[in-house]
């Protein structure tokens, strides 16, 4: 018998006898189902119980495929192109029977009107559970067994294998629910499907209205949204372009300070700098104040709406466009500065002909980058939007608010989709096909010439101020977690920090009574348990992308990078419209919130998994194969030790962006699984503002020790590159 | 181990996508020997190997390693160790750690894995560097790590994939003989993929002279240079003057024999025919640098004429020169004798020797 015959076995006696077909109510860690309930409970029973016990005659079907592969692996042998058919022909049969009965017969019974003569009338089932997931994987294996049996993928049975399996998840977990929502904005319940339904949510004059170029009119939802992410992506990608020039082309002694600057956003949850603006100019601010007193001018709240929402976008995304133009502009490689110069430019010409026309790709990716986070932005719209109306905050505001309406969240998603998706697509297909700077890495020695004055000044004048302001604005976040009320009783106080982190000795107990600390503990065991998780997956795609040769790679490689294209906001409604009922059922546990972690964070650790592989030989794996060592011991033994660094770097950064994430989760939190950045919104929702300051900063340095953390660990490099530029 | 280690490849093609790498060949490599696959970037040679150790499949056709046929097995299910040309050495492992990894799942005796490493190290020469990393070795001392790695797991084929070419020329002509010796002392069945000739005219047993995809001749390193089949071999292997113009018959009193003849020129005569060779039809002849000689004087004798230096090219050992032919354009010829250099412009006397002289149809 061979060994995948009886890894197949063991498998499927696991799933069909010893796991909980459906979900576990009650939690399944809290292992009640672990016992007889496998057998004579009705919410606990395993796959071959409730075929026999619980009338659940269809499940049968489960079953048949595996049976008909397992006495083919045992009894027949042949040519290997036949059997590997047949185990694909299998593998996909027990798939489709799966999802099929799934969606058959849900939580109130049989779905669809043929079926219900076949099977009972009361036939229902909740979601799926544990012993359903492996089963899932038995199949998936099965099909990937088969494929490597034909030849695909060189024949590599762990490869195929993580390939069919993640594009699974990716299907289920990113496709799957967008094209939920897709279809939700074309229900309602009075009319259930139709397009006139679509039509009229989607054409809106809310949405598309044009009121403000003709009068004094409000303009619909769609073009305000794009109008502030116009100017938030315009406004950091000069912001950004200044800073980047100044590090790298002027002789400034505080470039270190810059760099610290450019990690700031990467530990700041999305609406703090918002908070902080409050703090510094809002009806009750410190700035707000001053000039009242002095001026005797009421400036009142004009930060709540555009203004305010610009300058926090701004504040929060223009170190990502500096890290993005850092590259751009050490890109341009001198020698062709050199050349321009030799030919008689002066610094003002090399610098408008030449230099700033080789950044213009990147200049314009850096735009893209602006507007994409500023579309996705919830945090900052939810504390500082006021009037203003940009999609996410609306799309938020239909679901939690009084009028909870799914459709018009839906189809808001949509109008927000497109959007992100044009940019997205803009960015692969026009930008990313236009790169002029050199991206080997080889410096071809040569310095770089003097910036023109001009744009020396300009960018001293416009960086610098600005890096002060940022650091004002962070001095708030922290200051403000220490004053009683800001603005009417500004004596400092610990009690804030007291409220939230109150840790007490009751019957010589230590127990953690502040108000964070449940949410704390839980967001950081979710960020924990979805780190590996997350990098695992990216660095795996990340493996089969820049390794591995198959037929369709552009599309998997594109599917994978669709998730960060989708706003969070979006992936959240999606979630929660998708994963509410049978099959998949996981409203309010962990595993969505984890989940929702995973796949929003995937595409990171697969691009910092493609970047270090690429630097890596090809050869090295080939000498591994022919030295005997199938796929798995080449990764394990040769790939993952010599990439570690992205390793760490993948892990840390998707521990940090579990934890300030808050457009994705705010809808799939709930009393049990609370998660910090939610609950902050909620603070401040209460007008909590001390407390919700206190534990952002709190998050903050949490977070910031982390990178320090992960710098250690990285600069920590082995032994054997210690001369590697000899 | 049964000794016969031959490669045999019937009718294999390989396919990659819509373009074809390599072609329907055939060839055998026989049990110890030593064969190149020479030819131009991109005429499948590499891909060839790769088919060998099978990190490629090919598309059709079969490959036979010792008695077994191989033609589905994947490279970790084959017996062939691969020498790479960025030489592939783990960075992350110690000089031991790169040699004991192709063992350490064979054999579960640790000293028998060390005793098996240290005489891979020995029989390539290096001493005293198990625990270092590569990074800290040098060029050649990595090149002969990366042949330890390969020899160690006792392969029937060893396989060089242009293994010189990280190496700088000095240090090339010795590790080309190290491994020449090394692989006559094993006797294991060794295919080398390079695209210098010299290279190859040095070590092989066979060569192998592929384009496009297809082998465009097969034979010893001599005879490939003597007796070249077609005009790309003739270029590719050796320097040569490519000469258009049609073998006539001649006899008369004194020589019997043939004339290749450009226009109304007589290039050259010789007695003998060569096989393969046609009369009456337009053909090729390639004339090798060395073939052509200066002459002190005018002479009556054979295949000499006067000609005009066109250019001259002092390289210490010898003296390139472009003269001009008698029928028409130049000649590359080089001089080897320790004459002075001579001038430009100057007439000068010479003659082709018709051993340096090869026709091709």
């Amino acid at each position: 018998m061979s060994r995948f015959t009886q890894y197949l076995i063991i498998l499927t006696i696991c799933a069909g006898l010893l796991l909980p077909w459906y979900r576990i109510e009650d939690g399944f860690w809290a292992f009640q189902w672990l016992g007889l309930g496998l057998f004579n409970h009705e919410d606990f029973a395993s796959l071959l119980f409730q075929i026999a016990f619980f009338e659940k005659p269809w499940l049968l079907m489960v079953l048949l495929p595996i049976c008909a592969a397992l006495v083919q692996l045992q009894f027949f042998s042949g040519n290997s192109r036949s059997i590997a058919h047949y185990q694909i022909v299998c593998g996909l049969c027990g798939l489709l029977i799966i999802i099929l009965q799934s969606f058959l017969v849900g939580d109130f019974g049989v779905n669809f009107v043929f079926a219900e003569s076949l099977l009972s009338e009361d036939a229902f089932q909740v979601g799926l559970g544990l012993g359903a997931v492996v089963f899932i994987f038995i199949y998936l294996l099965l099909i990937a067994h088969g494929m490597a049996l034909r030849g695909f993928m060189k024949g590599d049975v762990f490869a195929v294998s993580c390939l069919i399996v993640i594009i699974f998840l990716v299907a289920v977990f990113v496709f799957f629910p967008v094209f939920k929502i897709l279809v939700r904005a074309f229900w309602s319940l009075e009319t259930g499907y139709s397009l006139s339904i679509f039509m009229e949510r989607f054409a809106s004059h809310n949405i598309w209205g044009q009121a403000c170029f003709a009068e004094n009119g409000i303009c619909g939802v769609a073009w305000s949204t794009v109008f502030l992410a116009i100017m938030t992506g315009l406004s950091t990608t000069i912001l950004g372009l200044a800073f980047a020039l100044i590090v790298t082309r002027t002789g400034f002694r505080f470039k270190g300070a810059l760099r610290i600057f450019s990690v700031l956003p990467m530990i700041t949850p999305p609406f703090v700098v918002g908070m902080a603006l409050i703090l510094l100019v809002g009806s009750s601010g410190v700035v707000t104040q001053m000039i009242n007193t002095v001026f005797d001018v009421e400036l009142g709240g004009w930060i709540y709406g555009f203004w305010g929402l610009w300058l926090a976008q701004t504040l929060s995304y223009t170190p990502i466009a500096f890290l993005v133009l850092i590259g751009v502009v050490e890109g341009v490689s001198p020698s062709m500065e050199e050349a321009s110069q030799t030919l008689g430019a002066n610094s003002w010409k090399t610098f408008t002909s030449v230099t700033l026309p080789l950044m213009r790709p990147g200049l314009a990716n850096a735009f893209l980058l602006g507007f994409v986070e500023s579309m996705a932005d919830l945090g900052n719209a939810l504390v500082l939007g006021g009037d203003y109306q940009v999609l996410s905050a609306q799309i938020f505001y239909s679901v939690a608010g009084a009028s909870a309406d799914e459709g018009k969240a839906a189809s808001l998603a949509i109008t927000l989709l497109i959007f992100t998706l044009s940019a997205f697509f803009v960015q692969k297909k026009w930008v990313g096909n236009k790169k002029y700077t050199t991206v080997t890495g080889k410096g071809d020695g040569g310095i770089y010439g003097q910036l023109p004055k001009p744009i020396k000044w300009a960018s001293y004048y416009s960086a610098i101020p600005w890096a002060i302001f940022t650091a004002v604005v962070y001095g708030m976040i922290v200051l403000g977690g220490f004053v009683e009320t800001w603005g009417i009783n500004n004596t400092l106080t610990f009690s804030h920090y007291i409220d939230a982190f109150k840790i007490e000795f009751i019957n010589n107990n230590v127990v953690a009574t502040g108000i964070a600390w449940d949410s704390f503990f839980i967001t950081m065991l979710l960020a924990l348990i979805a780190m590996p998780l997350t990098s695992c997956m990216g660095l795996l795609t990340g493996y089969l992308l820049s390794r591995v040769d198959f037929p369709g790679k552009s599309y998997f490689e594109f599917s994978t990078m669709l998730s960060f294209a989708i706003p969070g906001i979006v992936i959240g409604v999606s979630y929660i419209v998708a994963f509410n009922q049978a099959p998949i059922d996981l409203t309010f546990t962990a595993i969505i919130l984890v989940l929702c972690f995973v796949f929003r964070n995937m595409s990171v650790s697969v691009r910092s998994g493609i970047a270090s592989l690429s630097q890596l030989d090809p050869g090295l794996d080939e000498a591994s194969v022919t030295l005997g060592s199938q796929g798995f011991r080449t990764i394990r033994k040769v790939i993952l030790p010599l990439i570690k660094p992205a390793v760490t770097a993948s892990m840390v950064y998707s521990f940090i962006r579990s934890i300030t994430s808050i457009s994705a989760v705010i809808f799939l939190v709930s009393a049990d699984y609370n998660l910090a950045s939610a609950y902050i919104i909620g603070l401040v929702e209460q007008n909590q503002f001390g407390v919700s300051i206190a534990y952002s900063t709190f998050l903050i340095v949490v977070m910031g020790l982390t990178v320090l953390l992960m710098q250690y660990l990285i600069g920590n490099r082995a032994v054997f590159l210690r001369n590697k530029n000899k | 181990m049964s000794n016969n280690s031959a490669v045999i490849f019937r009718n294999v093609s390989k396919h990659f996508n819509d373009s074809i790498a390599v072609n329907k060949i055939n060839f055998e490599v026989k049990s110890g020997q030593l064969v190149t696959l020479l030819g131009p970037s991109g005429c499948g040679k590499t891909t060839t190997l790769r088919m060998v150790a099978g990190l490629e499949l090919p598309t059709e056709g079969q490959i036979i390693i010792g008695d077994e046929d191989v033609s589905t097995v994947y490279a970790a299910g084959r017996s062939v160790g691969m020498v790479f040309q960025s030489y592939a050495l783990f960075p992350h492992m110690t000089v031991i750690q790169n040699i004991c990894f192709g063992l350490s799942d064979k054999s579960k005796d640790k000293e028998e894995t060390l005793d098996k490493a240290h005489k891979a190290l020995q029989t390539v020469g290096l001493k005293n560097l198990d625990n270092r990393y590569p990074s800290e070795l040098s060029g050649g001392q990595q090149q002969r790590v990366a042949i330890a790695r390969s020899i160690v797991t006792n392969p029937k084929v060893l396989l060089f994939d242009e293994p010189l070419s990280n190496l700088d020329a000095k240090l090339r002509r010795q590790v080309r003989e190290d491994i020449r010796d090394l692989q006559k002392e094993l006797g294991v069945t060794s295919i080398y993929v390079t695209h210098d000739q010299e290279e190859a005219l040095a070590i092989s047993d066979e060569i192998i002279v592929m384009k496009d995809g297809e082998i465009n001749q097969k034979g010893s390193p001599k005879s490939l240079y003597q007796f070249p089949e077609n005009p790309f071999v003739a270029q590719f292997i050796g320097e040569a003057n490519k000469v258009p113009g049609i073998l006539r018959k001649v006899s008369s009193d004194q020589f019997h024999g043939v004339a290749f003849m450009v226009g109304e020129h007589t290039a050259f005569t010789y007695k003998k025919q060569k096989s393969k060779e046609e009369i009456d039809k337009n053909s090729h002849a390639f004339i090798r640098p060395n073939a052509i000689t200066f002459l002190p004087e005018a002479s009556t004798e054979k295949n000499s004429f006067t000609s005009k230096i066109l250019s001259a090219v002092y390289m210490g050992s010898f003296v390139e020169y472009r003269i001009s032919a008698p029928w028409g354009g130049e000649l590359f010829m080089i001089d080897y004798s320790f004459n002075p250099v001579s001038k430009v412009g100057s007439h000068v006397h010479a003659c082709i020797d018709a051993r340096g002289v090869s026709v091709v149809q």
